[in-house]
């Protein structure tokens, strides 16, 4: 009880939990959508095109501000989707194929500057780096509203569009037809997701930030069959892996937060996939063993 | 032979070995495993170093393909329930085991020289420091291993080709003809994860995504042809490694960063300016099309109306804005291109079909 009460007082691992929690909450919510739409990998290029816009940023002012970074970060990405958009609408490239395009040499182009950056010697330039990793442990207070704040703001955008979302998500024919502003609305919701991205950076890093917006979102499918309820399970999971990661990664020693957050929410995943009521695969099993059993019974009974 | 020249060697090596599988990847819609592989490697590393303790074993190598492997048929059981689709299932995969071994390195081979660093950047700088001596010859490490590699990659697609074009067309008749689908796609993903694991010591690990699906990518945009496309990529992504190495020299920065920011240069480049698929000659055709679109509009809306009793006012130049809604500029300049086309002739304000814009408007109102 103790050993619990000292990692909750404990000041940094506050901060480390708090952010990891609102990170959980907005990808957790925003990655239904993009599993939905199956473009769940759409995280993992544009996390690894906001890198460019990192160091860009850092350049350009000099400073390494969160929000100046966070900035840099979100336009790369944005391009980065954008980018995606236009290759996929423009030519007869498939999806697949455009994001591993522009996620590798976006990548590249933030690595080339990066190390020109190093190599030219300029002060100030370390831990720009642990953006591709994340860096839970440096997160300060100032870090933490930074999340929270642009995680609000996030969110509230979602609550606002909601019903727009829900239909682009399943039909966007059928969105299309109602005489909603589609291609409008697909930019937003690539944007809130880049805002999403962008948020958890900071803590998991570019590498595994596509795990954040699927592995919630997957485990929370199994649940239900209502997106409301969904996106809820989802941001509830989202923020117990973010909160499990952050103090597993407190106590053990020598544990980088990201991949542990990684590791949580992926346990999740799997137990979501076994054992949920209806969808889950024990469920299944049970389902078709008992179909099996009536059948024997019937065929006995009538030859 | 110098090392600059041996560095410029193993980029292009690189390049051809990734180029060969990338090319079926781009095609079957997979590319994303190439992202799913060149990050789980390290999983496979941090195992098989665990058991030899030996960082120079080509165990290591062993160990990285075959989770690469792995990688695949965990995606394949994920999607195979039926409760993910495989985008998903990727997107899961691949953090789980990258999060798996970063936590492994970090907490029972601290003081090992394992990073994580090394493992996404690669240095291809260094390769030629790196020598082994096969058959009295005293070559780079990398390049008896991308020669190798490229050499197999050659071999099953030689051997398998006609096997391969078909199962990546028509999957369907692939199958009905008796091959297997399963052991191609299998050996296929061996071979991408073997380049890949042999290709990131050079150029690390996201890096060969860029090498694997750019040149692949912009050849496809080039020809429609497989053979061709084979070789468009090998090309494109040898120069693209080329210029890259010539680039870092100039800005003095990663030779690895900047040959895949060379192939996003040159896929750009095909991709704004090949002569059918760019997209500058997507505009211009599409232009085109709405020209001759307005012109068979225009021509059978004529034909419609000859030998009515309303013809004259249908046919007159002022008035026909207001039936066809077109602003005036607009059917000046369709009407231009019609006569042009020698599709009708001008008397006055009113516009009369030739036999030819007749028998173009008839076609058109059949059709």
């Amino acid at each position: 009880m103790d050993a619990l009460r000292d990692v909750f007082g404990d000041y940094t691992l506050r901060s480390i939990a708090l952010g990891a929690a609102a990170l959980g909450v907005v990808s957790g919510i925003l990655g239904c959508f993009a599993v939905l739409r199956r473009q769940a990998l759409l995280g993992d290029a544009m996390s690894h095109a906001a890198l460019p816009g990192v160091v860009l940023a850092f350049m350009l002012t000099g400073s390494r501000a969160p929000l100046v970074l966070v900035c840099g970060a979100a336009l790369a990405g944005w391009l980065g989707a954008l980018a995606v958009l236009a290759i996929v609408r423009l030519s007869r490239i498939k999806e697949d194929s455009a994001f591993g395009l522009v996620l590798s040499v976006f990548f590249a182009i933030g690595m080339l500057l990066l190390s020109m950056l190093q190599r030219s010697g300029v002060g100030g330039q370390a831990g720009l780096d642990k953006y591709l990793f994340g860096q839970a442990a440096a997160l300060v207070t100032a870090d933490v509203l930074t999340i929270v704040a642009l995680g609000a703001v996030t969110l509230l955008l979602v609550a606002l569009f909601w019903k727009e979302f829900r239909v682009l998500s399943f039909d966007p024919a059928y969105a299309a037809s109602l005489g909603y502003p589609v291609r409008a609305l697909d930019i937003l919701l690539t944007s809130l997701i880049v805002m999403a991205i962008v948020i958890g950076l900071q803590l998991v890093g570019v590498v595994l930030m596509s795990a954040m917006l699927v592995a919630p979102a997957v485990a929370a499918r199994q649940w239900t069959n209502r997106l409301g309820a969904m996106a809820l399970l989802a941001g509830g999971f989202g923020a117990l892996a973010g909160v499990i990661g952050a103090v597993i990664s407190a106590t053990g020693r020598g544990l980088a937060t990201g991949p542990v957050i990684v590791v949580s929410i992926s346990v999740l995943v799997l137990a979501s996939l076994t054992f949920a009521p209806e969808r889950g695969m024990l469920a299944g099993w049970l389902r078709q063993r008992g179909n099996r059993r009536r059948h024997a019974t019937d065929d006995g009974a009538h030859p | 032979m110098s090392p600059h020249v041996e560095i410029q060697l193993i980029a292009v090596l690189v390049a051809a070995a990734c180029a060969l599988p990338g090319t079926f990847l781009v095609l079957r819609r997979t590319a994303m495993v190439s992202d799913a592989i060149s990050h789980t490697m390290l999983f496979g590393i941090v195992i098989s170093y665990f058991v030899v303790r030996d960082l120079a074993s080509p165990w290591l190598m062993v160990g990285a393909t075959l989770t690469g492997v792995l990688t695949v048929w965990l995606v394949e059981l994920l999607t195979r329930t039926r409760r993910v689709h495989e985008d998903a299932a990727i997107g899961l995969v691949f953090p789980l085991l990258f999060s798996l071994a970063v936590i492994m390195i970090s907490r029972f081979a601290g003081n090992v020289h394992l990073d994580n660093d090394a493992v996404l950047l690669g240095e291809i700088g260094f390769a030629p420091f790196d020598r082994l001596t096969l058959l009295g010859i005293e070559l780079p490490r990398a390049m008896w291993v991308l020669g190798g590699i490229l050499s197999a990659n050659l071999l099953f697609i030689g051997v398998c080709y006609k096997e391969l074009q078909l199962s990546t067309f028509d999957a369907g008749l692939a199958a009905a003809l008796g091959f297997s689908p399963a052991l191609l796609h299998y050996g296929l993903m061996t071979l991408v994860s073997l380049t890949a694991v042999g290709a990131f010591d050079a150029v690390g690990a996201i890096l060969v995504i860029a090498l694997m699906i750019g040149p692949p990518a912009a050849a496809y945009l080039l020809t429609d042809r497989l053979s061709h496309m084979i070789g468009l990529g090998v090309a494109i992504g040898s120069l693209s490694a080329l210029a890259g190495y010539w680039l870092a020299r100039l800005l003095d920065t990663t030779i690895a960063g900047a040959m895949a920011t060379m192939v996003g240069v040159s896929f750009a480049l095909v991709f704004v300016l090949a002569p059918q698929r760019g997209v500058i000659a997507l505009l211009r055709r599409r232009a085109r099309q709405r020209w001759i679109v307005a012109q068979q509009m225009l021509a059978a809306h004529l034909l419609q109306h000859e030998g009515t009793p309303a013809a004259a006012d249908e046919s007159r130049l002022s008035t026909l804005g207001e039936h066809l809604r077109w602003s005036p500029e607009f059917i000046g300049a369709v009407v231009h291109r019609a006569e042009e086309a020698g599709m009708l002739q001008r008397e006055g304000d009113t516009l009369r079909l030739t036999e030819r814009g007749r028998a173009l408007a008839a076609a058109a109102m059949t059709r």
